[in-house]
């Protein structure tokens, strides 16, 4: 899942030059750094959600969860065990 | 009233954060007209210093033309001050829809609605003319307005990366399933001074069955060979959906903005745009200065002329000078310093030089990419240029940054 969600986060918020350049672990700050901003984190939460079938409130949807790769996987896999 | 202690300290600490982030707004009061030379007073309290403007979105010079004032002032005579009513209860004069029609002719579209600000017309046309069924898909460096904006319409939002054609054509296929898809951008981005291709954009539009709507409002007045915008200077007037632009920049520089375009659309907004309902239009004599402001740009490419002329010498002469500048056809012109404290000393230095110009750094822009934002006008002359050209010079050469690159920068500065 991890792989996945980072392969995702590379293609979808990342120049081609950026991603040459930054190397993302699912440790590496997204919100903070300003990779994902609020405005465009919408397609990452709807990616996941039909990727993982899973529905996330918006209340959960915070920056917080979503600031690593690492807390995204802990979000998803609360929601599937629910699901 | 009631006004809690604990309110006023959880306010009070929210400032000093803004504060501690140094991030924190300050105001500097000018004591004459807007114009390429002004006279501030800055830090409150001192002494008034003639600078050079560099930082107005005054492109075409017109925010203090004596024709522009004598307008304004025709129209107080003749229209009043106020009209104490929103438009569809007794508020329309028929100056208001006298302007509505110039502008129509002058964007190239089928008809246009003032609103109070662009702000107002990019907070209200998206919900306007879209709903659940929609979706809308952004550049990811559009304006704020055009952010709250869609955060108010029931539309799905999705966006995709800045002036990216390859990942706007993959969004425009994801969501094919959609009654609309409108394809959202700026003409031209006011921190980087680049343009959105629309050209580009008309035709994936086109391939894809989108509606495009552009923000012009750092272009109205300037960009294409007449001044008609981002959509002249791509060859597609009478392409674009929907165009938003302000009357408070190049077109005068008071207040006021439009959305121009298909007829039904401005019909909806009519009808539905909430910061049109619910609030004044812009004041005659506001109307009247806009009337004058498009009569003399249909005269007469003068002043767009000395605009570009003025550009191309400042982009060159900074290029030779050795600073890092965004490329880019616009007036905007973003000297790069990455570092947000060398954007801070640096607009400081300049400041004491005679020239005022701001430093913008992360959350303004993205972190890493700190900048002085220089913004020309046809108010500005050559010798003008010169003189400031020879102080960023100076200051440039004092921070030992001319002649380096960004990797130069990052690494005498750090990020």
């Amino acid at each position: 899942m991890k792989e996945v969600i980072l392969e995702y986060i590379k293609n979808e918020y990342l120049d081609e030059d950026e991603a040459d350049e930054m190397s993302l672990d699912e440790h590496s700050p997204l919100i903070t750094s300003g990779i994902v901003d609020s405005f465009s984190m919408v397609s990452l939460k709807r990616f996941l959600e039909k990727k993982y079938a899973i529905s996330i409130p918006d209340e959960q949807a915070t920056p917080e969860a979503f600031n690593t790769v690492s807390n995204i996987v802990e979000l998803v896999k609360r929601h599937k065990k629910e699901a | 009233m009631a006004y809690p202690t604990a309110v006023l300290e959880a306010y009070r600490a929210e400032l000093q954060g803004i504060r501690d982030k140094g991030i924190y707004k300050e105001e500097r009061y000018i004591h004459s007209p807007q114009a390429s030379g002004i006279e501030v007073e800055f830090p409150a309290g001192a002494g008034l210093k003639k600078v050079v403007n560099l930082c107005a979105n005054n492109y075409l010079g017109l925010s203090s033309h004596p024709r522009v004032v004598a307008a304004a002032h025709r129209g107080l005579d003749e229209r009043g001050y106020g009209m104490s009513s929103v438009r569809f209860i007794c508020g329309t004069q028929d100056i208001h829809r006298e302007l509505e029609r110039k502008l129509t002719e002058f964007l190239g579209t089928e008809d246009t609605i003032l609103f109070p600000s662009c702000m107002d017309a990019n907070g209200g046309v998206f919900e306007a003319v879209l709903n659940d069924q929609d979706v809308m898909i952004a550049d990811r460096l559009v304006h704020a307005s055009i952010v709250d904006g869609m955060r108010l319409c029931k539309a799905m939002q999705d966006t995709y990366k800045h002036a990216d054609m390859k990942h706007l054509e993959q969004k425009l296929q994801e969501h094919q399933d959609k009654r609309v898809r409108l394809i959202i951008t700026d003409g031209v981005f006011s921190m980087d001074g680049d343009l959105a291709p629309l050209d580009e954009i008309v035709a994936l539009a086109e391939k894809y069955n989108a509606m495009v709507f552009v923000d012009d409002s750092h272009a109205s007045g300037f960009m294409g060979k007449t001044g008609r915008g981002t959509h002249e200077h791509f060859g597609v007037v009478g392409k674009i959906d929907i165009i938003t632009t302000t009357l408070g920049k190049a077109l005068g520089g008071a207040s006021g903005g439009c959305v121009s375009g298909r007829q039904e659309v401005v019909d909806l907004c009519r009808q539905k745009a909430r910061p049109y309902l619910f609030s004044n239009a812009v004041p005659p004599p506001i109307a009247y200065a806009a009337l004058e402001v498009l009569d003399i740009l249909s005269g007469s490419t003068e002043r767009r002329d000395k605009l570009e002329e003025n550009t191309k010498f400042w982009r060159q002469g900074l290029t030779e000078a050795g600073f890092v500048i965004k490329e880019g056809d616009s007036p905007i012109v973003p000297i790069m310093l990455f570092n947000a404290k060398l954007s801070q000393d640096i607009a400081r230095d300049l400041y004491a030089e005679g020239i005022y110009v701001i430093g913008f750094f992360f959350p303004v822009v993205a972190s890493g990419q700190a900048r002085i934002r220089t913004q020309l006008s046809a108010d500005h002359d050559i010798p003008m240029l010169k003189d400031a050209l020879e102080a960023f010079k100076r200051v440039g050469a004092k921070h030992g940054i001319l002649g380096l690159d960004k990797k130069g920068i990052i690494e005498k500065f750090g990020l």
